[in-house]
């Protein structure tokens, strides 16, 4: 098995501009099944790239193709309608890669669609999710993981790369890895993805990438102890090196200067190995330890 | 972006949150001379930097005369208030204060909603307050569907009953709460904080301090949002300055190993890796997606051109970008910035990596030295700059 998303995963592309385009059609040649894409004006035509049918409206292409789940990658000043339209029609995991979205439109979209609606949003802001040999859905570099038990979860694209990269090295598959995003709200927290993992019966330990900000690592390690602490986890939290007070590159990765602590990578570090998680200070070294783990 | 406080108190006017007559925005000791006859008898003159801790760094002070605001410009103009100097003064008309009271509205991360945090107790520093009485302190969270039409009035009349406000001014100020809330909307503001709200002698509740932060993300629907943008408010370093200008994202730190890479989490760690090999980092620069040749030669010139920069850690994971690209992207990038004293290590990974490891050790550039692993790279990029 795997989470969120697997062979059963039918995918509409909202936004099939150059990099939408692009994208899907990576996630089309990997064997994930995207079923359409989606366009105001462009009803009716053929999305020639993928040979796939382009539908004015989600719910179309629920209706139409069977669509479960949406990728988002519209421009952030139509971010938010376009995560409002797929929770409408129906769609039960959205996806959304869009950086930059204003960060009201993201508290309006997370109470409507996660809090009070209950549908799976990934992002905004992140690299999407794959499930190697299954489905993919976004912009991950495919080749990179082969199929296996461990479960990753990020909050930082080329970092989850790179620890996937180490861990193929060592001839270490993923059951899956999502990238959950490096903005201050977003849809699915670590603590959701960790639960997903947790009842995944073909995930066997979890790793996770954390950064600067914010307190959601912290919420997830006293899930992880109170409730699966035999399972092998292992973590990183970037941004050791980070001065308070200035955002590094995400959006949500900033250490509030006179905030309510425990926002700074050596905090969180000392939090979580207080409850027992193993974090590292290098992202080599968090796939050298799950590499112990395993070994 | 932060605002300083007379653009806040300018917000606040236009969203009906009563605020002091207006004042004078001065940049020379002239100009505030000329505010103190037109403002005075009693004026206050204030520091506009973009920084908490102005009043006691003698940044805030009243003058009863036109020679004592003159006396007290000379002293603030080129103060040094945590870093932020100052190149602009706000002169204001002397409110008459009978009681000081706080007020603020958040972006709540954890809660993701709104957070109101009141306190009859104002002009001090509420996490102080906080801390050591915090009954006095009211905290309210709200969600978007309980406020879809705004903050309703008996909301925010129950926020100010609770947070002590007493009777007679109440209304105001829940009247003030609902239009604060509703300016946080108007603006995309992230942060408005009011401290001191302050009942005058003739009893108006009036915002007599602002501190607001806007989220740039939302520059797209507000019109003349550059406006904000003036001169001589921000301190920016002057290598963040440009940084920002050509959209790079930018941040000067204190180190000698200058560091670039693709990925904001990949070049924290970057500077992790360095901190753990000795060394410290002059930069955060995140290139972003890709690494052609045009992002690679700016976002190097830039960190070249910082002094302090004794050699650079070029950090790239190839995902969709392939590992020859980016080797290529980095060779032309040197070729075109021409003879440079630094050398650059250059550790690539991922997708066809070594393909691009053999390009560059082909190409044997004499300013760019390959590395195999962040460790590797790490070390000899710190090596390179103690040498």
């Amino acid at each position: 098995m795997s989470i969120f998303i697997d062979e059963q995963t039918r995918v509409v592309v909202q936004g099939i501009g150059s990099q939408g385009t692009f994208h899907a059609r990576r996630n089309q040649d990997y064997g994930t099944k995207v079923v359409a894409g989606t366009h105001p004006r462009k009803g009716g035509t053929v999305w020639e790239e993928l040979d796939r049918p382009v539908y004015a409206t989600v719910a179309e292409a629920v209706e139409h193709e069977g669509a479960n789940t949406s990728l988002v990658m519209v421009p952030a000043p139509f971010t938010k309608d376009a995560i409002l339209e797929a929770h409408d029609a129906g769609i039960s995991t959205i996806v959304a890669v869009t950086e930059g979205v204003p960060v009201l439109d993201m508290t309006d979209v997370y109470d409507t669609v996660v809090r009070r609606g209950g549908t799976r949003l990934i992002g905004p802001n992140c690299p999407g999710l794959i499930s190697p040999g299954k489905s993919n859905v976004g912009i991950i570099p495919a080749d990179i993981p082969s199929p296996g038990r461990v479960g990753l979860v990020s909050r930082s694209g080329t970092l989850t790369y790179q620890i996937m990269h180490e861990l193929a090295q060592a001839d270490i598959g993923i059951s899956t890895c999502v990238g959950i995003g490096g903005d201050p709200v977003i849809g699915t927290q670590f603590l959701d993805v960790i639960q997903a993992f947790a009842a995944d019966p073909d995930t066997d330990a979890i790793a996770f990438v954390g950064e600067i900000g914010g307190s959601e690592e912290q919420k997830a390690g006293e899930w992880i102890r109170d409730n699966i602490p035999d399972t092998p986890v292992v973590g990183y939290i970037a941004g050791y090196e980070a001065p308070a007070g200035k955002q590094m590159g995400h959006a949500g990765a900033i250490v509030k200067e006179g905030g309510p602590g425990g926002e700074s990578a050596a905090e969180k570090k000392e939090i979580l190995e207080g409850m027992g998680i193993a974090v590292a200070m290098n992202p080599s070294e968090a796939a050298q330890l799950m590499i112990a783990r395993l070994g | 972006m932060d605002l300083v406080e007379y653009q806040g108190k300018q917000l606040f006017g236009r969203n009906d949150v009563p605020v002091p007559a207006p004042g004078a925005v001065c940049r020379t000791v002239e100009e505030v001379r000329a505010a103190a006859e037109e403002l005075g008898p009693v004026t206050v003159v204030k520091a506009q930097v973009k920084t908490g801790g102005r009043g006691k760094a003698g940044g805030v002070k009243v003058a009863t005369s036109v020679d004592e605001a003159v006396a007290h410009a000379q002293d603030i103009f080129g103060l040094d208030i945590k870093g932020h100097i100052v190149n602009v003064i706000y002169v204001e008309p002397a409110s008459d204060i009978a009681e000081e009271y706080y007020l603020s509205i958040m972006h709540d991360r954890v809660n993701k909603g709104v957070l109101v945090i009141a306190s009859r107790e104002g002009g001090v520093d509420i996490e102080e307050v906080n801390r050591t009485r915090p009954d006095a302190v009211v905290k309210q969270v709200l969600l978007p569907s309980e406020t879809t039409d705004g903050l309703p009035t008996d909301m925010a009349r129950d926020i100010m009953t609770r947070a002590n406000f007493p009777d007679d001014v109440l209304d105001q100020a829940a009247d003030l709460l609902t239009h604060l809330f509703a300016a946080m909307r108007n603006e995309d503001a992230t942060l408005l904080e009011i401290n001191p709200l302050v009942k005058t002698g003739d009893g108006r509740v009036i915002a007599l301090d602002s501190k607001v932060t806007l989220d740039d993300n939302a520059a797209f629907r507000h019109d003349n949002y550059e406006e904000w943008q003036v001169e001589g408010l921000d301190n920016d370093d002057p290598l963040e300055a440009r940084a920002k200008e050509q959209g790079i994202q930018y941040v000067k730190l204190d180190g000698t190993v200058g560091v670039l890479g693709n990925g904001a989490g990949l070049v924290m760690a970057t500077l992790d890796v360095v901190a753990q090999a000795g060394g410290k980092a002059a930069n955060f620069l995140d290139i972003g997606g890709g690494a052609s040749a045009d992002v690679m030669a700016q976002s190097l010139s830039l960190v070249l051109s910082d002094p302090d920069v004794a050699s650079v850690f070029v950090n790239v994971f190839g995902g969709i970008t392939r590992g020859e690209d980016v080797a290529n992207g980095i060779l032309e990038a040197c070729d075109r910035l021409g003879d440079f004293p630094q050398k650059l290590v250059v550790r690539l990974d991922g997708t066809n990596a070594e393909q691009g490891r053999a390009i560059l050790t082909e190409a044997a550039h004499p300013s760019v030295i390959p590395a195999a692993t962040m460790a590797d790279a790490a070390e000899k990029a710190v090596e390179l700059a103690t040498a």
